[in-house]
């Protein structure tokens, strides 16, 4: 009979938001297991060279890496800790149990509460031979030239100029590659300014209002066309261009990857504030499936400083729920979602903010 | 291509190993996910797409998108971008589904 | 526009600079900030009171210029890389342009370099005259160019020769 793994709370996905889970949820007394599918916890940490922003709190002016290792140092050496590396959550059942594959083997889970921190993934973008190797996600060239210290390629086309494809490009520079030009589809810049700043004077083209009309090659990517939009973000013929590299990176938008939580039964609602589906939840993260909470990209696409927040967030109320922390768990969840109102107060936050009183408004907010 | 000096990170390879690409010896460092080692010794096509045969390389390269999918050590499907480099180890384009016995 | 090109204009950049008698007096940080973002860094930073503490972290920094001595530890704990030191008192015909800078190889001190504007662009070779740590676990370093007076506020970057790639 194959044993059954108990333990009080089980945290999905080992990223900034799990590993921030945990940890609340362990210095409350619970314990914890996290399951992660890499062999190194830290999630997109891990490629992230950049200075985070936020405030002290959330580590600005520290490096994501080592934010990611500062994060997992913390549930390392924390007893009520256990962390499953190389494991891939398979699905979360009526009954409560969770199945996981660790090692190539099945192994079931019984929790008592359950934190989904499973991020989000790249989206694709639909053009002529967008399958030829050497178009990737913008994550993928990450994590070739910043955890495997691979070049990508000689010459990239970033797509998009959100947050995202700024800052790749950026890190293309630092490992010594040529970025031909970074072109989005909106009439502005949509990540931060001084990112595109950054990037600007090193003399790298924004194309605003531009997107990719066909990439071509014989067998892997030689080069792509792209064109310019119009107010209806009509392509306007005549104005492309051939651009010639050999990476297209897309960097076109995060989609919350909550196949659990459809599996788990939660209620789910289409936002497009945050990026896709996501799970109806209230205040204090727990989703429509008792016992279930979600943190993170997950729960909305939004930024690593919110999503280490949202896990401390979960993970206090989960182990609240199980009766730790009486007396501190309702001051912490207090601070938390301070936090959270502060980080999504300025314009940049405009769109969280409406995006989760949509979730919340119709479905009546619980607290 | 591997990264010999950047600004920000070391990289901390493991030991230098040879493993084989459709029977071509390949060089990788224990610690590189299959995907990785083959881009440095720049190999791209990881495969054919199983109707139409269009040439088809990485996308995600984190587990989730099922692009990179060759055979290992005669196991079909297996995603390489995650699979770690073996010294000796047979990678192969799949051809079609992969067959699973 | 700043938010179409990534480039600052003049109308923006006259809301950050400081006026030109505080310029000649010495050195200065300029915080080419114009967007409201949660960050604040700049504010713990700054030793002197000068980065004014904000209110709500997604104000745009402001600054105290009297306060500010020019020591130049908020180049390199900016997480946008956007703050610079100016001084104008350098020298008749040179100023000192301090920018952050994370890129391999390092300029050496002596070496002239291209020196770039906001756009990216020449506008000169310049000589490097200091390179500065950030600290141990930092690793943005700040490089010292003396450059034109009159091209103290186009200077914003440099541009050296590639980087290594082996096997």
């Amino acid at each position: 009979m194959p044993e059954m793994k108990q333990t009080e709370i089980l945290v999905v996905g080992g990223g900034p938001a799990g590993l921030c889970a945990a940890a609340a949820a362990a210095q409350l007394g619970a314990s914890v297991l996290i399951l992660e599918r890499d062999s190194k916890p830290g999630g997109q940490l891990v490629k992230q060279t950049h200075k985070f922003f936020g405030s002290k709190k959330q580590y600005a002016g520290d490096r994501g890496i080592h934010i990611g290792d500062f994060l997992l140092e913390q549930v390392e050496t924390n007893p009520k800790v256990e962390v499953w590396p190389d494991t891939t959550c398979l699905g979360i059942y009526e009954d409560g149990v969770v199945t996981a594959e660790k090692d190539n083997k099945h192994i079931k889970i019984k929790p008592e509460r359950v934190i989904v921190a499973t991020g989000a993934a790249e989206k694709a973008l639909m053009f002529p031979n967008n399958d030829l190797p050497g178009i990737y996600g913008a994550g993928a060239v990450q994590t070739l030239m910043n955890v495997a210290g691979v070049v990508p390629g000689k010459r990239v086309l970033m797509v998009g100029a959100g947050n995202i494809g700024l800052i790749v490009s950026y890190q293309l520079l630092q490992a010594g590659v040529e970025v031909a030009a970074v072109i989005e589809a909106a009439p502005k810049i949509g990540g931060y300014l001084v990112h595109a700043s950054k990037i600007r004077r090193a003399g790298v083209p924004i194309l605003t209002s531009h997107t990719v009309k066909e990439a071509y090659g014989d067998k892997t990517l030689e080069g792509a066309v792209i064109w310019q939009l119009d107010e209806n973000w009509q392509p306007i013929p005549g104005t492309e261009q051939d651009i010639k590299v050999d990476v297209m990176c897309l960097a076109v938008g995060l989609s919350p990857l909550t196949e659990l939580c459809w599996q788990a039964g939660c209620q789910m609602k289409y936002v497009a504030e945050l990026s896709g589906h996501v799970p109806v939840r209230n205040e204090y993260l727990e989703t429509t499936r008792p016992g279930l909470y979600v943190a993170g990209d997950v729960s909305g696409v939004e930024e690593a400083s919110s999503a280490m927040v949202e896990g401390r967030l979960a993970g206090v109320s989960a182990a609240l729920s199980l009766g730790y922390g009486k007396d501190t768990a309702p001051q912490l969840q207090a601070e938390a979602l301070a936090e959270l109102n502060e980080l999504r107060s300025g314009p940049a936050g405009e769109k969280t903010m409406k995006g989760i009183l949509k979730l919340m408004g119709k479905e009546g907010a619980a607290c | 291509m591997r990264i010999v000096e950047h600004p920000i990170l070391k990289f901390q390879r493991g030991e230098k190993v040879t493993f084989f690409f459709d029977g071509q010896p390949v060089n990788g460092y224990t610690g590189e996910t299959i995907a990785a080692a083959l881009h440095a010794a720049g190999i791209r096509v990881l495969g054919h797409s199983p109707e139409l045969h269009r040439p088809r390389g990485l996308f995600c390269a984190i587990g989730n998108c099922s692009s990179c999918l060759m055979v290992v050590n005669g196991e079909p499907n297996v995603r390489v971008c995650v699979e770690k480099v073996q010294p000796g180890m047979q990678v192969e384009t799949q051809k079609g589904k992969g067959c699973l016995r | 526009m700043l938010i179409k090109t990534g480039i600052p204009t003049a109308e923006d950049l006259s809301k950050v600079y400081p006026s030109e008698e505080r310029m000649l007096k010495g050195p200065v940080a300029i915080i080419e900030c114009f967007q409201k973002i949660p960050c604040n860094p700049c504010t713990e930073a700054c030793k002197q009171g000068a980065i004014l503490p904000m209110k709500d972290i997604n104000d745009v920094p402001e600054m105290d210029f009297d306060k500010c001595n020019g020591c130049g530890v908020c180049i390199s704990r900016c997480p946008g890389l956007a703050i610079f030191i100016v001084d104008r008192s350098y020298s008749e015909k040179e100023a000192i342009v301090r920018i952050p800078y994370e890129f391999v190889p390092l300029p050496e001190v002596g070496q002239k370099v291209a020196c770039l504007n906001r756009a990216g662009e020449e506008v000169g070779q310049f000589e490097v005259k200091k390179v500065v740590s950030g600290g141990k676990k930092n690793m943005t370093y700040t490089v010292w160019l003396a450059v034109p007076q009159e091209l103290c506020m186009e200077v914003r970057n440099i541009r050296l020769g590639g980087v290594l790639h082996g096997e």
